[in-house]
C-alpha cells in the first residue's frame, strides 16, 4: 500500500492528478481524508519550494489612516508590510529560540549589560544602498529619540547608549537584561537606511520584496526583491489585501479571490474547514483574553474578593463556547507554553465552595461591576455573561455592564476598576512582565504592585544560568497566581486559512498569526 | 428675474449656511466623543510619552475653537488639509474615492430608477391584480431586511455556491477598463438595487394611482386610449414632482448611506474611507467627508425642487 500511496503522491505532484482525487483515491486504500491531506502536505513540501507566481492575501487590520513609517505600525496589515520590505536585527526561530537577520552574529558582556552585533557581510537595502552599523544606530536613535511616538519605545528606553565599530554594532544597556536579543527583533525595529531619519515611511529595508504599489487600508502589492540575501520569499508577486468583515473574507478565499485569510472566526472554523480546497491552520500562541481587576481599588485591593472571582470563573466553559474549543485554559497568569522557559502551576478550577468561602472571609457582599464590551476581545459579552452565571452559582452578585466599542481603550481599559481585555503576549517572559506586572510598567492594567516580584523580575534579566532564571519565572508565576488582579480563563489559538493554491504551511511557528506573519514569505504557489 | 432663477439662487445661498452649520456640528460632534486621535491611533498600546508627543506633533494642544477656524480658513481657500493619522493630503485622496463612489451608485441608479419606475408603471397597470401583488411583495420584502443580509446571501449563494460573480470587490482597479470594473461591482450594484427598488415604486405607483382619479384621465379613456398609454402620456407627467423627489432621495443615499454596503463588500470608496477616520478621531477627514455627502444632499434636493417647478406649469408661470 505505501508504494501504490507513493506512486499517488507523485503524481500529484507531478500535475497529473487533483487533489481532492488523491484523497478518493487514498479512501479506497483505507486511508483517512485528514490523513490523506496531511500525507500530500507533506510530499508537497518535500518537493521543496516552486519560484514564482502570485500570492493573494486578504487580512484583517489595515486601515486608511495607516502609515508606512514602522514606527507607527499597530495592527496585523502594517506588520505584515513591514515582514515584506524590512528585517530587524533578530528574529524569533519557529521553535521560540533567536536568531540573527540583519545581524550574523551577537553576543554579550557576562554581565548582559553590553551586547555587540555584528552586521551581516555585503547586506544592502533595496535602494543598492549598503547596510552599515551606522544605519543601525540611527535605527536605535530614531525609536528612542525625545519626540518618538514609536511602538518600540517601552523595549528601547532601556538603552543607556548605542554606537557604531566597523561592523559591530555595540549597545550598552542602563540595567542587564539577558533578552535583549528577543527584544531588538521587534518588527518596529526594521532597519532603514540612516535610521529613517530621512524618509520613515519610504519603505526601503533588507526584506525579500519591495513595495510597488500602496493604498492605504485597501491594498499592497510588492515584487520580490531580486537581491535578496536569504531564503525566504518564493512568489514572485505578494498582493495583500485589506478585507476587515469577517464574512468578505471567508468569501473571498471560498471562491478563490484570494489564497490565504487571516482570523478566521472561531464560530464558522470547522465549517470554512470542510471544504475540501481549503486549510484552516490553528496555532496556538501567547494570546489570551483577561477579566483585570485593579489590585489598589475597593473592593479589589482585598486578595479574598480576587481570589473568590478566580475560583468563580469556569474556564474550560469559556474555551468551549466563547473560543468553541479554538484555545486553551488559562491559569491566572499571563504566561503559557509558547514561552521559552515555561514552567507548569497548578491548575485553578472552578470551585464554587471556595469561591464563596474567600468572598466570605473577604468581608465584602455587595455587588461587582464587571465592564465589557464587543472589541475588547471577540465575544466578550457573552463570556462575561458566563462569568455572571458561574459567580451566581457561588453566591456571588456580578453586574455586567456593557461599554460602547468606541472610547472603550481610552476611557475603560486601564481606567475602571473590572473589565474584560486582550493581550497579545510578548516573546518572552520579561518583556510580557514588565510591560504590565512590574510596578512601574505604563500598562500595568491591574495596578498590581508587589516587591518581591519586582526584585525578582530584575534579578532575571541579569541571571544567564537558564535553570535559575527558570525557577525564577516559576516563582513569579505562583505570586501572580495567587496575589494577581488577572483573571486569565483561556489564551485563545490563532485561526488563519490557506487554500491548496498554496504550499508550504508550518505547524506550530511560535510569535504573531500567520506563522509569526512570514506565512506569504515562507509558502509558495503549489 | 425668472422664479426659477431666484429658487436657485435662495437655494444655493441656504445650503452654503447649512454646509456652514453642518461643518460645526461635526466639530463639535468629533469632540463630544470619548478620547482623541492621539489615542485613537496608538491605541492600546499607547506609553504616556508618545501619547504627549503625538499630541504635540498634531496641535491637538490648541484650543478647539482655533482649530476649527484653522480649518475653516484652509477650507475657504480650497484647502481641505492632511489627514492627522496619516499625513496625506485629503483632497487628492478623497476624490479619488468619491469617483469610485459615484461609479457603483451611477451604475446602481442607472440600473434601479428606471426598473422602478417601470415596475411601478406595471403595478399601476394591474392594479390589486398578481403582477401588482407580486412586485410590491418583493419589493417590500427587499428593504425590509437589513441591506448587509442581503449582501451576505447573495455572497453566500451567487458568490461562493454558484460561483457566478464575485463576492466581493476586492478585484476592483480604479485604473482598469469599465467592463472588468462592472464585474467587480455586480454584486454591491445588485443589493443596492434591491435596497432602493421599494421605495421609489411605491411612491411611483401612489403618485400615478393618485393622478388616476382625475377627470381628465376618465376623458382619456373615455376617448379609447389603451390603458398603458393613459398611465404613460397622461398620468405619469403629472406625477412627476413626487417621483422625483422620491427618486433624488434614493440617488443621494446611493452616494452617502452606502456606507455598510461599501465595507462589507470591501469597496474602496468614500464610506469605508469615512468609517475608518471617524474611528481614529480624524477630525478634518471627517470634516472633508461630512461636507461632501452634505453637499450631495443639498445639491439632489435642489434639483429636485427644480425638477418640481420646471414640469409644473403652474410653478412655472406664476401669475
Amino acid at each position: 500500500m505505501n508504494n501504490h500511496m507513493d506512486y499517488l503522491k507523485q503524481r500529484v505532484l507531478a500535475g497529473l492528478m487533483s487533489r481532492r482525487e488523491f484523497i478518493g483515491r487514498a479512501g479506497a486504500l483505507g486511508v483517512s481524508a485528514a490523513f490523506a491531506n496531511t500525507m500530500l502536505s507533506h510530499a508537497v513540501h518535500a518537493a521543496g519550494p516552486k519560484k514564482g507566481g502570485t500570492i493573494r492575501m486578504g487580512f484583517q487590520g489595515g486601515s486608511t489612516t495607516d502609515s508606512l513609517d514602522p514606527a507607527l505600525a499597530t495592527n496585523q496589515v502594517a506588520l505584515m508590510v513591514i515582514r515584506m520590505w524590512g528585517e530587524s536585527l533578530t528574529e524569533l526561530g519557529d521553535d521560540g529560540s533567536i536568531q540573527g537577520k540583519v545581524a550574523e552574529s551577537f553576543s554579550s558582556s557576562p554581565d548582559a549589560r553590553i551586547w555587540t552585533f555584528r552586521v551581516r557581510q555585503g547586506l544592502t537595502f533595496s535602494n543598492g544602498q549598503p547596510v552599515t552599523a551606522e544605519d543601525v544606530v540611527a535605527t536605535i536613535d530614531r525609536h528612542a529619540g525625545e519626540d518618538t511616538k514609536s511602538g518600540a519605545l517601552g523595549i528601547i528606553r532601556g538603552i543607556k547608549s548605542a554606537k557604531a565599530d566597523g561592523r559591530d554594532v555595540i549597545i550598552e544597556l542602563e540595567s542587564p537584561n539577558a533578552d535583549l536579543p528577543y527584544l531588538i527583533g521587534d518588527y518596529h525595529l526594521a532597519i532603514q537606511p540612516n535610521g529613517g531619519k530621512d524618509a520613515p515611511d519610504a519603505a526601503i529595508g533588507t526584506g525579500p520584496y519591495i513595495l510597488k504599489e500602496v493604498e492605504m487600508g485597501v491594498r499592497f502589492v510588492a515584487e520580490k526583491n531580486p537581491n535578496y540575501w536569504g531564503d525566504l520569499g518564493h512568489a514572485q508577486t505578494l498582493e495583500l489585501l485589506v478585507i476587515n468583515d469577517n464574512t468578505a473574507r471567508v468569501a473571498a478565499l471560498q471562491s478563490g479571490q484570494v489564497d490565504m485569510i487571516d482570523r478566521v472566526p472561531p464560530r464558522t472554523a470547522g465549517l470554512v474547514a470542510r471544504a475540501p480546497n481549503i486549510n484552516v491552520h490553528k496555532t496556538s500562541g501567547p494570546g489570551h483574553y483577561v477579566f483585570i481587576m485593579h489590585c489598589d481599588t475597593a473592593p479589589f485591593d482585598n486578595n479574598d474578593v480576587r481570589l473568590a472571582l478566580k475560583y468563580g470563573i469556569n474556564r474550560q466553559e469559556m474555551v468551549d463556547k466563547i473560543l468553541f474549543g479554538y484555545g486553551s485554559v488559562g491559569n491566572d497568569t499571563p504566561i503559557n507554553a509558547s514561552y521559552p522557559m515555561f514552567t507548569e502551576l497548578p491548575q485553578r478550577e472552578y470551585d464554587p465552595e471556595k469561591a464563596a468561602f474567600h468572598m466570605k472571609k473577604s468581608g465584602y457582599d455587595g455587588p461587582i461591576v464587571l465592564r465589557t464590551s464587543d472589541n475588547s476581545f471577540p465575544g466578550a459579552p457573552d463570556a462575561a455573561a458566563l462569568f455572571q452565571q458561574s459567580c451566581a452559582g457561588a453566591g456571588i452578585n456580578l453586574e455586567v455592564k456593557r461599554e460602547p466599542n468606541d472610547g472603550y481603550w481610552s476611557e475603560v481599559w486601564n481606567k475602571q476598576p473590572f473589565c474584560t481585555s486582550y493581550w497579545g503576549g510578548r516573546p518572552v517572559q520579561d518583556q510580557m512582565f514588565s510591560t504590565a506586572y512590574l510596578s512601574s510598567a505604563d500598562w500595568n492594567d491591574t495596578r498590581f504592585k508587589n516587591e518581591q516580584f519586582d526584585q525578582l523580575l530584575i534579578a532575571a534579566r541579569a541571571e544567564l544560568d537558564q535553570g535559575k532564571r527558570k525557577q525564577m519565572y516559576a516563582d513569579m508565576g505562583t505570586i501572580l497566581h495567587n496575589e494577581g488582579g488577572l483573571i486569565c480563563p483561556m489564551f485563545n489559538d490563532f485561526i488563519d486559512a490557506s487554500s491548496d493554491r498554496l504550499a508550504g504551511w508550518v505547524e506550530g511557528v511560535n510569535g504573531f498569526a500567520l506563522m509569526n506573519s512570514y506565512a506569504p514569505l515562507r509558502m509558495w504557489v503549489a | 428675474m425668472s422664479p426659477v432663477l431666484k429658487l436657485i439662487a435662495q437655494r444655493v445661498a441656504l445650503g452654503l449656511l447649512l454646509l456652514f452649520m453642518v461643518s460645526v456640528l461635526i466639530f463639535i460632534g468629533t469632540l463630544i466623543l470619548p478620547g482623541d486621535v492621539a489615542q485613537s491611533i496608538l491605541g492600546q498600546s499607547a506609553t504616556p510619552e508618545a501619547l504627549a508627543n503625538l499630541r504635540r506633533d498634531l496641535g491637538l494642544n490648541d484650543p478647539p475653537v482655533q482649530r476649527y477656524f484653522a480649518w475653516l480658513g484652509g477650507v475657504l481657500q480650497g484647502d481641505l488639509g492632511t489627514a492627522l493619522t496619516s499625513g496625506q493630503d485629503i483632497a487628492s485622496v478623497m476624490w479619488a474615492r468619491l469617483e469610485n463612489t459615484l461609479f457603483l451608485a451611477f451604475w446602481a441608479a442607472v440600473i434601479s430608477v428606471p426598473l422602478a419606475i417601470f415596475l411601478g408603471l406595471l403595478a399601476v397597470r394591474y392594479r390589486d391584480r398578481w403582477p401588482d401583488k407580486l412586485i410590491s411583495g418583493v419589493t417590500l420584502a427587499s428593504i425590509s431586511v437589513p441591506e448587509f443580509l442581503i449582501a451576505y446571501v447573495l455572497m453566500f449563494f451567487i458568490g461562493v455556491k454558484l460561483r457566478w460573480l464575485n463576492p466581493t470587490a476586492i478585484g476592483f482597479r480604479p485604473d482598469a477598463d469599465v467592463l472588468s470594473k462592472l464585474e467587480a461591482i455586480a454584486l454591491p450594484v445588485a443589493v443596492l438595487t434591491l435596497v432602493v427598488l421599494a421605495h421609489m415604486m411605491r411612491m411611483t405607483r401612489a403618485a400615478i394611482l393618485n393622478v388616476m382619479q382625475s377627470a381628465y384621465i376618465e376623458t382619456a379613456e373615455l376617448k379609447g386610449l389603451s390603458l398603458f398609454s393613459v398611465i404613460w402620456r397622461h398620468a405619469f407627467p403629472n406625477s412627476i414632482a413626487p417621483v422625483v423627489n422620491v427618486v433624488m432621495l434614493n440617488l443621494a443615499y446611493l452616494v452617502v448611506g452606502v456606507v455598510v454596503i461599501e465595507v462589507v463588500f470591501v469597496y474602496p470608496g468614500m464610506g469605508q474611507y469615512l468609517v475608518d477616520h471617524v474611528s481614529k478621531r480624524d477630525v478634518p477627514v471627517v470634516q472633508a467627508c461630512g461636507l461632501i455627502f452634505a453637499a450631495v444632499y443639498i445639491g439632489l434636493n435642489l434639483i429636485a425642487d427644480i425638477v418640481s417647478i420646471v414640469s409644473n406649469p403652474r410653478l412655472r408661470h406664476p401669475k
